[in-house]
């Protein structure tokens, strides 16, 4: 039940925002856990709340530590 | 770009086979070590279902053992608090609930078969669901809230936030993992290392977990929910007992902060208050739950209708439920699992929760990957 499902943000609205999940699956959901989300933003969604956003600069570094992984293991 | 692409990476099938000959390698140099075995719990129901589903047991050398833990908050409900959701629905108060908790037995039934002959019940995605649908009608309607850290701070800031129609109370059944873990770790174990749940983290922040590492000197790694985010944990487990190193590692960064989600943290304290709570089957843990805050009393069901059920049954039979949650046996354990224990036909909780260990395992075959390593040789893969 603690599944997570990443989204982007499309709109903001009084703590409501609009999400799309890929695949042409929209929703709107509460976003008063991260208030001061944008639009463009990616995020988890996890029962009709956005929990976090998701760090570009995290999730750049955690790429390349996979990218040098793959590197030394050939 | 779509989440689609945002998660392909951490399927690749390429790093997966890079991280996996690196376990290998470890994982023979620690049995050099004297480690027999090497046992790495994970709690988060999410995490079970990625190892299971991608078949990931498979893939690891025979002497690492990953064992699900306390990771599907509906499993643990007390059966008391489902037989208070189902008098409610029965007395003509409309029950809200997650789909997941719907077919879970109480003591007799469950929220679907009370359903079935009239009670009230309606599933919701959310507690902003909830709320729309209380708005549209003056009847009575409770929100049965089940949950961890993930879930409980959105029922938390629409409470502080005073949204919460006048015809909506809350049937409070939210539990804490922290303590849970603690229990685990406080008892006598075998365990090497802890994969801590991200999404849980992602509220309570990455360093919740630091007493993992400091008290109890166990390699702790915080994860994401990808096939490579687990195989990364295991490895970082491994790389550490190699060491004899016991730390905290945020594997899942791109997510969790180490301090949390602040903005989430201060609706929980503000909202509710924490208390010793009872899990199905296990027993009392203490501070491992949620109740109102007094400010908030006029929102608690089972004040508003005065519900009290005095006997409960939480276990039937020999299920093993409560030793799976804990990480003590596995389904196979159990004489029922797969012959009179079915996700249609379930007896204990594990066996409904889309992250019931019983169920993903009966779902996806994680009861085969025993007899598959005998079967088929998976060195060198
Ligand atoms: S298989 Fe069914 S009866 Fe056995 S432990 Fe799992 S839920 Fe309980």
């Amino acid at each position: 039940m603690c599944l997570g499902i990443p989204a982007k943000v499309l709109e903001v609205n009084d703590n409501i925002a609009l999400v799309d999940y890929g695949g042409g699956v929209k929703k709107k959901v509460d976003c008063s856990l991260v208030p001061d989300i944008k639009p463009g933003e990616y995020v988890i969604v996890h029962a009709g709340a956005i929990i976090e956003r998701i760090s570009k600069e995290d999730y750049e570094e955690t790429m390349k530590i996979l990218m040098e992984l793959l590197k030394y293991s050939k | 770009m779509t989440h689609l692409e945002l998660t392909k990476p951490f399927q690749s099938r390429e790093l997966a086979k890079a991280i996996v000959k690196k376990i290998n390698k470890l994982s023979v140099e620690l049995s050099k070590k004297g480690f027999e075995k090497i046992n790495i719990m994970h709690v988060c129901g999410t995490h079970e279902h990625t190892i299971t589903y991608y078949g990931l047991r498979a893939l690891l050398p025979e002497n690492i053992n990953v064992i699900a833990g306390p990771g599907c908050p509906v499993c643990i409900v007390p059966a008391r608090e489902i037989d208070e959701a189902i008098k409610l629905a029965k007395e003509g108060i409309r029950i809200f609930t997650y789909g997941d908790m719907y077919r879970v037995p109480g003591s007799y039934e469950g929220l679907s078969q009370a359903k079935a002959q009239g009670a009230r019940v309606t599933i919701v995605y959310g507690f902003l669901d909830a709320i729309r649908l209380a708005q549209k009608s003056e009847e009575e309607t409770v929100f049965f809230g089940v949950g961890f850290e993930t879930t409980a701070p959105t029922t938390a800031s629409f409470i502080v936030n005073n949204k919460v129609p006048k015809n909506l109370s809350i049937l409070m059944s939210y539990r804490i993992t922290v303590p849970a873990v603690e229990y685990i770790l406080s008892a006598p174990h075998n365990l090497n290392g802890i994969i801590c749940p991200g999404h849980v983290s992602t509220i309570i922040g990455a360093g919740a977990w630091s007493f993992i590492s400091e008290k109890y000197e166990l390699p702790t790694v915080v994860a994401g929910f990808e096939p490579i985010d687990v195989l990364l944990a295991i490895l970082y487990i491994l790389e550490q007992l190699i060491n004899g190193k016991a730390e905290l590692i945020n594997e899942y960064k791109r997510v969790v902060k180490w301090e949390g989600n602040q903005v989430a943290k201060k609706y929980l304290s503000e909202a509710f208050m924490v208390a010793d709570r009872d899990w199905r089957g296990i027993g009392v843990i203490p501070n491992s739950g949620w109740l109102l805050n007094d400010k908030y009393d006029y929102l608690d069901a089972r004040e508003k209708f005065n519900v009290k059920i005095d006997k409960w049954i939480d276990i039937k039979g020999s299920c093993k439920c409560a030793d799976v949650v804990l990480g003590r046996a596995i389904p196979t354990d159990c004489p029922y699992f797969g012959t009179s224990c079915t996700p249609q036909h379930p007896i204990g909780a594990c066996m409904v929760s889309s992250e019931g260990t019983c169920s993903i395992w009966y779902k996806y075959g994680g009861h085969m990957i025993r007899k598959m390593r005998k079967d088929i040789n998976t060195e060198g893969i």
